[in-house]
Order: structure tokens, then C-alpha cells, then sequence
């Protein structure tokens, strides 16, 4: 792409690349250690596939102890590293650079530990977020947090980017969920932060190791909270002729003081790609649908669903409709929870992830189809309504040079539009790569000033994931190598 | 995802099919999760997201296929477990299918790997050839730790000789080419794949389900000149001999569509079944055979599939057994038949549970067991926990592979799902359960109670 540039990478590094992995087989087994371009070539990008670059080394480390070795021989060499999760990121968290080793975590995803008495699970980095929940179903528990990619995603990967998912409008996002983490800092130093209560001690650490995006330290085991699976859980089907009209509607849900688990929201686009995937019976002659799902005992399910309907009923919804069986339930979030790759079936798009305060929706829904139409782009809206998380897919012809300007163009101005109206640049899939530059929009230099002196204080020689998440101008000069870590 | 075919590459009708796959592939990593090698390995180069994009490099930039990519696409069980998850509906078995056959035009394998697999292709796919060296492995069994040693291809020969059986089945009264008359009106006609290894490891399969079939009103033809579906060598990468194995069972099935006509042409192996349903795609280009494949493809049901809308003969046999269900990957991703099977067996009778993780592969996958017999085993292992900890009394699959692999890490009977209908309604008692007593076994209606006290 065009407009986000990678910052040069290090010549000296890239000359001493046969050494480095000499290096590093001292301390990893052949199996972990990736050489070859063919092989690294699978790991030149992840879930944003616009930005693309071979790393120069990739390793899969199996411990902790292993991380630490790596970390402390990288800061030794100034040597720059990119952590990798499963490599699902829409934003371009894991897109390696040139001169980087890229850590990948997936071989470390095992659970460690579950404490079922006191609701906590130890687990390594690398398994996958799905995998917490399938580890303790069987008693009744599970993670809260639900990123769409749930299935795939690392719960690495989410403590990076603090994700969040359909659910988290009454569960909160993976902040709110972790309660301790085992890190290694980049000199190699193994850290525990927080532990197995809800406020550790002291400084929020956590708060600020989660959704730091692999730049100040690279995590290696997390333990998070469980929550018992509650009884019953039952999502509505609320469709309506006009995109301002649910808007209004999911207004007033979350007005009326009810918090549904979720609110989710398609448009017309997203809607017939999602039915042909999942048979979920989305209504397909709506302009906008909305799949709220209450749960809870069978009487509160009813109560609920009572409310919502009485207050959809007043926006004149085109169809409405309770799922009538688990079925039926799991097919509708099979198709939501899908709705990215669906849309792939159709068109290559460009995701954006964006947060407005909801009563904003629905002017803000209408200047994206204005803004989309401006660039004679099409566009599928897909979100969490409910904590207005906005989803814009854009779609283009990514085969299209001239159309991959376009929609970067497109996609900043949307997101600036969030910023505009009082919301945020990022929901839950981070800054990463592809709304570095835009940063400014959100903050004054000042506070960017502030922001990177911390990472400076974790990675003084700025190793860490360096290209993303800071605008590449004004940045400070990272110190050389051989200057102690301060942390 | 984007890609960079040059005008030249896409006019071989090959590349156009697998760069129109290409494109649809969002690289959302959601398959990633349930590849049984990549669960296993952690590494993205053996999931399939990066064995796409391993594929996608090395035929748009025209690199012959390197030891490394050789690698990663070869321990592809081509268990599809990706295609039952990917949304975007991305179709890996043509592109994994087309990287093989590319593998084998671009890449030396060396002489023994050649010789291994050349050896499996002259075997496998003919029952005589094949009936011959089991009886061979039979004596060769006890060399097998010896044969480990040999250097390259010794873990091989010996996972080869490890799922040999200890005995040779006797053929079957009821080989082909022969045509069995329906019992009583006959309601349907079709064509029952004889096969090839199944024909010789379980003749009993095939066997129930002819005494299934007629009894419920079915006339059987097994044709002439019908063979092995091409599959064992199709995923070997050898396309010349799988399409000209293919077009064989086309021509003996078109002979019975254009004669006397058929209804279905059921298959007992449901590997066999995902490659006929997908004749009419491997025929694409062919003008002389598109048409025909196609119909054959048309016609292929799954036996289960077949049973499924019938009315099956009334049950004699009653039990208590706790029955788990593996379905096989070429059942549930290849030919996404997901509940006939477990239905039909709650119809007769059968306490049917679930396997945990039963979206992943046993590790037969064809040749692979023998092939790559460490990923092979690792899956095996993790397949017979699995199953054995909803505690079965019996185990049912649909794919002779499947019985094969597993029947090695178990003692728990596992068997064809047609064997157990054919024998609860009135069928002959299947092999696998000679010398067992299912719990509770009874005469139909007679009281549980009173059978146990006898
Ligand atoms: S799930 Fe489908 S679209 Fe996503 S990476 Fe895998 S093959 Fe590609
Ligand atoms: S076919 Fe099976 S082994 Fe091969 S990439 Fe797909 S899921 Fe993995």
C-alpha cells in the first residue's frame, strides 16, 4: 500500500543475519527456527493483507525460559522483534519488518492450570481464545471475551490488543477478564504482573500491559477469570426498512437501562452473504438487522425479551423474530461470527474498526455510506452496536492499484469521522500498522510525547514492535545498544 | 487476497481455477484452529492458511516446487477440516489437489520416496496385488523393528507392516462383476463400488450392505470393469493414473446408466465418496468425458446417505451398547454428511454418542498413516482417547481407513455403519463382533430383564 510507510530497516542488522541464527539454534530446536524464504514467506502478513513484509527470521519458541534467552539476545544485538499471536489482526498488530525477528507463540498453547473453586484459569500465551472456553465447558464455565476470531485468535494476541467481541457489552473487554500475566521484558527478565484477584497491589501494571500491542513486553502465560455459563441464553431478530431507524433503536435498548449480552448490527450486504453461509434465517429483504441476545433463566430470558420487543415495536420493525431453539441460536452467530471471511466469498474489503458513542449511530451510519459512495466504493457494515464498535468493510478489488489507494483514503476518512463525533480511532483490533499515522487525529503531540516516553522506559532501544501504533514522525531517538533496560 | 498471476500462467485452465480460489481467501487464520497439524505443530507453515499461501507463491512466481513447500503440503492429510470451517468458502481440496499433481512435475523426490510410493500405487489400488502383499506382510510382521532402522524410508515400511491385519478375510461369495436380484418388488437399481482395499481388508462391508439393500427391495449391479476410485493415487499427485482409473469407473457406470439405468451409485468408503462426487470436476476440461462425470458425480450417494429417506427393514436385534461415532473426515468435510449416519444408527437401536474433537483426523488419510507415520500416530492416539472416553461398547465409522487406523489403537470392535443396520434387521452378525456380546443383547421386544438373567 501507499500511504503507511515501514521505517528503513537496519543495514548492520540484516548483514549479520547468517550469524543471528546461528545464535539462536543455540538455544532453540531446529523445529522453531524458520530460515528459509519460502517457509518465512507464510508469515509476511496476517488478517490485513494489504501490508506485507518477509521477516527476517521467524522462531516458535516453546517456554518461557526460551522467550527470555531470545528477548535478552535481541536487546544484547539490537536486535528488533515482532510478537505474533495467531496472526489474525485486522489492523497489521503482527505484520513483521525486515530487519525484525518475528516470536510466534502458537507452539506455547497448553492450559496450565484451572482452579474451578476460585474461577481462574492458568494458561499459556498461544492457545486459543475458543480453547480457554472449551477447556471448561465441561463444569459450566467460560472466558468471556468473544472476538469474532475466537475460534483462531490467541488469547496472546487479545492481551495485546485488549479485544473485545460480540459479548462484551455486559462482560467487558479482555481488560476486564485477565487477571494476571507472566511477561518478558525485553532484556529477558520474566515478570509476573497481577495474580489471582480481581486488583492486584500497587500500580495498575496490568491495565497497562494489556492492549500495549507487543511493545513493551511480550507475554508468555495469562490467567484469566472464568465465568459460569449462564442458564439460558436466547438472541431476537429485530429488522428494519431503514438504517437510521435501528440505529435509533439500539439508542433506546441501551437507554432504557437494559444491557443485553450483545447487540449486534448488519446491513443489507452483510446480511445476504452471512444467510448463504450460516442458513441462519436472517431476514433478507431488511435494510438493517439487529441480533440482540438476552440471557439467564428462563423467566428473566422472557422478562427481557418482553421489554426489547415492546421498544423495537415502537420503530415499526419490519420482522421480528426469537430464535426458537439452540439451533437456531448457534446458526445466527455461527453467521455473525463468520460475517468477515463471509463477505470474502463476494469481494476482497478493507475491515475498519472504529468507536462512536451510540447515539450517534445513525448519522454516523449515514455519512459512511456518503463518504463510501463518494469513493465509488461499496461497503458492508457489520458491529457491536451495542458499545458502538463500529465494523465498516469497504470493499475494493484488492488486484486494483488504484483502488488499493482509494479505499486507505476511504478508511481514513471514516475514522476520522469516529474522532469527529466524540468516539475513538480503534474498537478492538488495535492501531497497529494500519491507523498509526492517523493517531494524531486522536491525540495531541503532547500526550503522544507522553505515551512513547513509557515505552521508552519498558524498550529504551524501541526493539519492541517499533514500527506500529506511533506516527513515524516526531518519534524519539531510541537509545543504543548496551543501555540498560530501566524497567 | 491479492495475487499476482501473470496473462500468460492463467491461460492454463489449472491456474485459472486455482487463482479464482486464491482470491477468495480472505487469510482470516480461522482454519488454522481445527487442522489437525497445526494443533499438533503450532507452526503456520503446516496449517492450511500458510500451505495456501505457501502454494500461491510457488505457482505465481513459477518456482518448482521447493523441499520445503514439499514438505508442509505433504503432511496435509487432506482431511478438510479447513473447508468445514473456512466462511469464505475458500475450495482447498482443488488447490491442494493441484499443488500435488505441480510437486510431482516440479520437484524431485529422490529415489527411495519415488520407489515407496511407486510401490503403493502399483498395490493398493488392485485387490489381487494387494490380497498377495498382506499375505506377504503377514510373515514380515515380526521384521518390523528391524526394519525401522533402515535409514529414509524404515519408519515407513514398518507403519506399514504395524496396520497390516494379522489375518488375511477370506474373499467374498458375492465379487463381482455380477448383477443380485432385489427380494420381493424391486423399488430400486444401483451400482455398488466393489472398490479396492476396503474389497480385501473388510469384504463384509460391501456384503451387508447387498443383503441390506436387496432385502429392502434394491436391485445390486457391481459392473464390469469397474476399480479403484483413483483416490490413492490422486492424492499422491499422480494425475495420469488417477483420472485414467477414474474414467474407467465412468465408462462401466455409463454402460449401466445408458442400459438398464441406475438410481444411485452408492459408495461404502466414504474417502472413495468425496473423489466420485468430484469426477465431474476432475473431467471439467474433457469434452469426451465433462458430460458423463458430471452425471456420475450426480448419482454418487454415500450409503448412508442412500438409507437415509428409506424405511429400514423392522429390527430383530436389540442391545444396550453405547455406540461412539467417528465420522470420518472424507464423511463430514469431504462429502459434509454430518447427521445421516448417527441418525440411521439411532434408529436401530443404538445409544450414539459423539466423539470429542471429532472434527479432527484419525490419521489414516489414505496412504498417510504410512507416509508420514509419526503425525499419523501422534493423531491416532489422540483419536482413541478421544472415543474411548465417552466409553463405547462399540465404535462406527464409515471409511475403511478410519476402521483400519483406529482398530490398531483400540480394542473396542469398530466397524461399518451398514454392518451393524444390516445385522440389528435381520442381516448376518458382523465380523467385527464374532466373538463379542453387545450389553443387553436381545432378540427384538423380548424383555431386557429377563434376557440378562438367562
Ligand atoms: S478460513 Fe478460509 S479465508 Fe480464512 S484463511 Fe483459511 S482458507 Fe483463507
Ligand atoms: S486438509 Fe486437513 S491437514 Fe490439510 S490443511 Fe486442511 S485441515 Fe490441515
Amino acid at each position: 500500500m501507499t500511504l503507511i510507510a515501514m521505517p528503513e530497516a537496519d543495514p548492520t542488522v540484516l548483514a549479520r543475519r547468517a550469524d543471528i541464527v546461528k545464535e539462536l539454534k543455540r538455544f532453540l530446536p531446529e523445529t522453531s527456527i524458520i530460515v528459509s524464504e519460502d517457509e518465512r514467506r507464510a508469515y509476511d502478513t496476517d488478517a490485513l493483507t494489504a501490508y506485507r513484509q518477509l521477516p527476517m527470521v521467524v522462531v516458535l519458541p516453546e517456554t518461557t525460559e526460551q522467550v527470555s534467552e531470545i528477548l535478552g539476545f535481541c536487546n544484547a544485538e539490537g536486535i528488533k522483534v515482532v510478537a505474533r499471536g495467531a496472526g489474525t489482526s485486522l489492523a497489521g498488530g503482527a505484520l513483521p519488518a525486515e530487519d525484525a525477528i518475528v516470536i510466534g507463540v502458537s507452539k506455547m498453547n497448553q492450559v496450565l492450570d484451572v482452579d474451578f473453586d476460585n474461577r481462574t484459569a492458568r494458561v499459556q500465551a498461544g492457545i486459543t481464545n475458543i480453547g480457554i472456553s472449551n477447556a471448561v465447558a465441561h463444569a459450566g464455565f467460560f472466558y468471556a471475551p468473544d472476538p469474532s476470531s475466537q475460534l483462531a485468535c490467541t488469547i496472546a494476541g487479545n492481551v495485546a490488543m485488549n479485544s473485545g467481541g460480540a459479548h462484551c457489552l455486559k462482560y467487558g473487554v479482555t481488560t476486564n477478564n485477565v487477571l494476571g500475566v507472566k511477561a518478558v521484558l525485553i532484556d529477558g527478565t520474566v515478570v509476573e504482573v497481577g495474580g489471582d484477584w480481581l486488583d492486584a497491589a500497587g500500580y495498575d501494571w496490568l491495565g497497562l500491559l494489556i492492549g500495549s500491542e507487543g511493545q513493551l513486553a511480550i507475554v508468555t502465560e495469562v490467567t484469566v477469570r472464568l465465568l459460569r455459563t449462564a442458564e439460558g441464553a436466547r438472541p431476537i431478530l429485530l429488522g428494519f426498512d431503514r438504517v437510521e431507524t435501528a440505529g435509533a433503536c439500539v439508542s433506546d435498548i441501551i437507554a432504557s437501562g437494559i444491557i443485553p449480552v450483545a447487540i449486534e448490527y448488519m446491513d443489507k450486504p452483510a446480511i445476504k452473504v452471512c444467510e448463504s453461509f450460516a442458513h441462519a434465517g436472517y431476514p433478507l429483504d431488511v435494510e438493517a438487522l439487529l441480533i440482540v441476545e438476552v440471557e439467564g433463566s428462563d423467566d428473566e430470558i422472557e422478562f427481557y425479551l418482553d421489554k426489547i420487543t415492546a421498544i423495537a415495536e415502537k420503530h415499526a420493525p419490519q420482522s421480528l423474530k426469537v430464535s426458537q431453539s439452540e439451533a437456531e441460536s448457534a446458526a445466527i452467530w455461527k453467521g455473525r461470527k463468520a460475517a468477515f471471511g463471509a463477505i470474502g466469498r463476494v469481494s476482497d474489503y478493507m475491515c475498519m474498526d472504529g468507536t462512536i458513542p451510540t447515539g450517534q449511530l445513525p448519522h454516523v451510519l449515514k455519512r459512511i455510506s456518503e463518504i463510501c459512495e463518494s469513493y465509488d466504493l461499496g461497503v458492508a457494515n457489520i458491529f457491536h452496536a451495542g458499545d458502538g464498535n463500529l465494523h465498516p468493510l469497504v470493499l475494493y478489488n484488492m488486484n486494483d492499484p488504484a483502488e488499493m489507494v482509494k479505499v486507505e483514503e476511504c478508511g481514513a476518512e471514516i475514522l476520522k469521522l469516529c474522532v469527529e463525533v466524540g468516539g475513538c480511532l480503534t474498537g478492538e483490533h488495535g492501531v497497529g500498522i494500519e491507523k498509526r499515522e492517523l493517531m494524531t487525529h486522536q491525540f495531541d503531540q503532547v500526550d503522544l510525547d507522553q505515551q512513547m516516553a513509557l515505552k521508552g522506559v519498558f524498550d529504551p532501544q524501541w526493539l519492541l514492535n517499533p514500527a506500529k501504533v506511533f506516527p513515524l514522525a516526531n518519534r524519539p531517538k531510541p537509545a543504543q545498544t548496551g543501555q540498560r533496560v530501566a524497567a | 487476497m491479492q495475487t499476482n498471476f501473470s496473462a500468460e500462467l492463467l491461460k492454463d485452465p489449472a491456474m485459472q481455477a486455482s487463482e479464482e480460489i486464491l482470491r477468495t481467501c480472505v487469510h482470516c487464520g480461522f482454519c488454522t484452529a481445527t487442522c489437525p497439524t497445526y494443533v499438533l505443530l503450532g507452526d503456520e507453515l503446516d496449517s492450511p492458511r500458510g500451505r495456501i499461501y505457501q502454494i500461491k507463491d510457488m505457482f505465481e512466481n513459477e518456482k518448482p516446487a521447493s523441499a520445503d513447500v514439499v514438505k508442509h503440503v505433504d503432511r496435509c492429510l487432506s482431511c478438510l477440516s479447513c473447508m468445514t470451517t473456512c466462511p469464505s468458502g475458500v475450495h482447498y481440496m482443488h488447490l491442494v489437489d493441484h499443488a500435488r499433481a505441480y510437486i510431482e512435475e516440479t520437484h524431485d523426490r529422490g529415489v527411495l520416496d519415488k520407489m515407496m510410493r511407486s510401490v503403493l500405487a502399483f498395490v493398493l489400488p488392485y485387490p489381487s496385488r494387494f490380497r498377495w502383499s498382506l499375505y506377504g506382510a503377514m510373515i514380515g510382521k515380526p521384521f518390523a523393528p528391524l526394519l525401522r532402522l533402515i535409514p529414509g524410508i524404515g519408519p515407513r515400511l514398518a507403519a506399514m507392516l504395524a496396520l497390516a491385519p494379522s489375518t488375511v478375510a477370506p474373499r467374498s461369495a458375492l465379487e463381482g462383476p455380477r448383477t443380485i436380484a432385489a427380494k420381493g418388488e424391486r423399488t430400486a437399481r444401483v451400482a455398488i463400488l466393489s472398490g479396492c482395499a476396503q474389497r480385501v481388508l473388510q469384504p463384509g462391508t460391501n456384503d451387508a450392505t447387498i443383503e441390506l439393500l436387496t432385502r429392502m427391495g434394491v436391485e445390486i449391479v457391481l459392473p464390469e470393469g469397474e476399480g479403484c476410485c483413483g483416490a490413492l493415487v490422486h492424492h499422491m499427485g499422480n494425475e495420469t493414473a488417477s483420472h485414467a482409473q477414474a474414467a474407467q469407473n465412468v465408462d462401466a457406470w455409463t454402460r449401466e446408466i445408458e442400459g438398464e439405468g441406475l438410481d444411485a451409485i452408492i459408495i461404502t468408503a466414504s474417502g472413495c465418496g468425496t473423489t466420485v462426487k468430484d469426477y465431474g470436476f476432475m473431467f471439467r476440461d474433457d469434452p469426451a468425458y465433462a458430460e458423463k462425470a458430471a452425471k456420475v458425480s450426480d448419482l454418487t450417494k454415500d450409503i448412508t446417505e442412500f438409507l437415509e429417506g428409506m424405511d429400514l427393514p423392522e429390527a430383530v436385534v436389540e442391545t444396550d451398547a453405547v455406540l461412539a461415532y467417528h465420522s470420518a473426515c472424507s464423511m463430514q468435510h469431504g462429502q459434509q454428511i454430518k447427521t445421516a449416519p448417527q441418525k440411521l444408527l439411532k434408529r436401530s437401536g443404538f445409544k450414539v454418542k459423539d466423539v470429542p474433537e471429532g472434527h479432527l483426523c484419525c490419521g489414516s488419510a489414505g496412504v498417510y498413516n504410512i507416509m508420514q507415520p509419526e503425525i499419523a500416530s501422534e493423531l491416532k492416539v489422540r483419536k482413541v482417547k478421544n472415543i474411548e472416553s465417552v466409553e463405547p461398547d462399540v465404535i462406527a465409522t464409515g471409511n475403511i481407513g478410519c476402521i483400519t487406523q483406529i482398530g490398531s489403537g483400540t480394542d473396542t470392535p469398530i466397524l461399518h455403519t451398514v454392518e451393524l443396520i444390516n445385522w440389528v434387521t435381520g442381516g448376518v452378525r458382523p465380523g467385527a463382533l464374532e466373538d463379542v456380546i453387545l450389553p443387553g443383547e436381545r432378540k427384538a421386544g423380548e424383555n431386557p430383564f429377563l434376557a440378562a438373567a438367562e
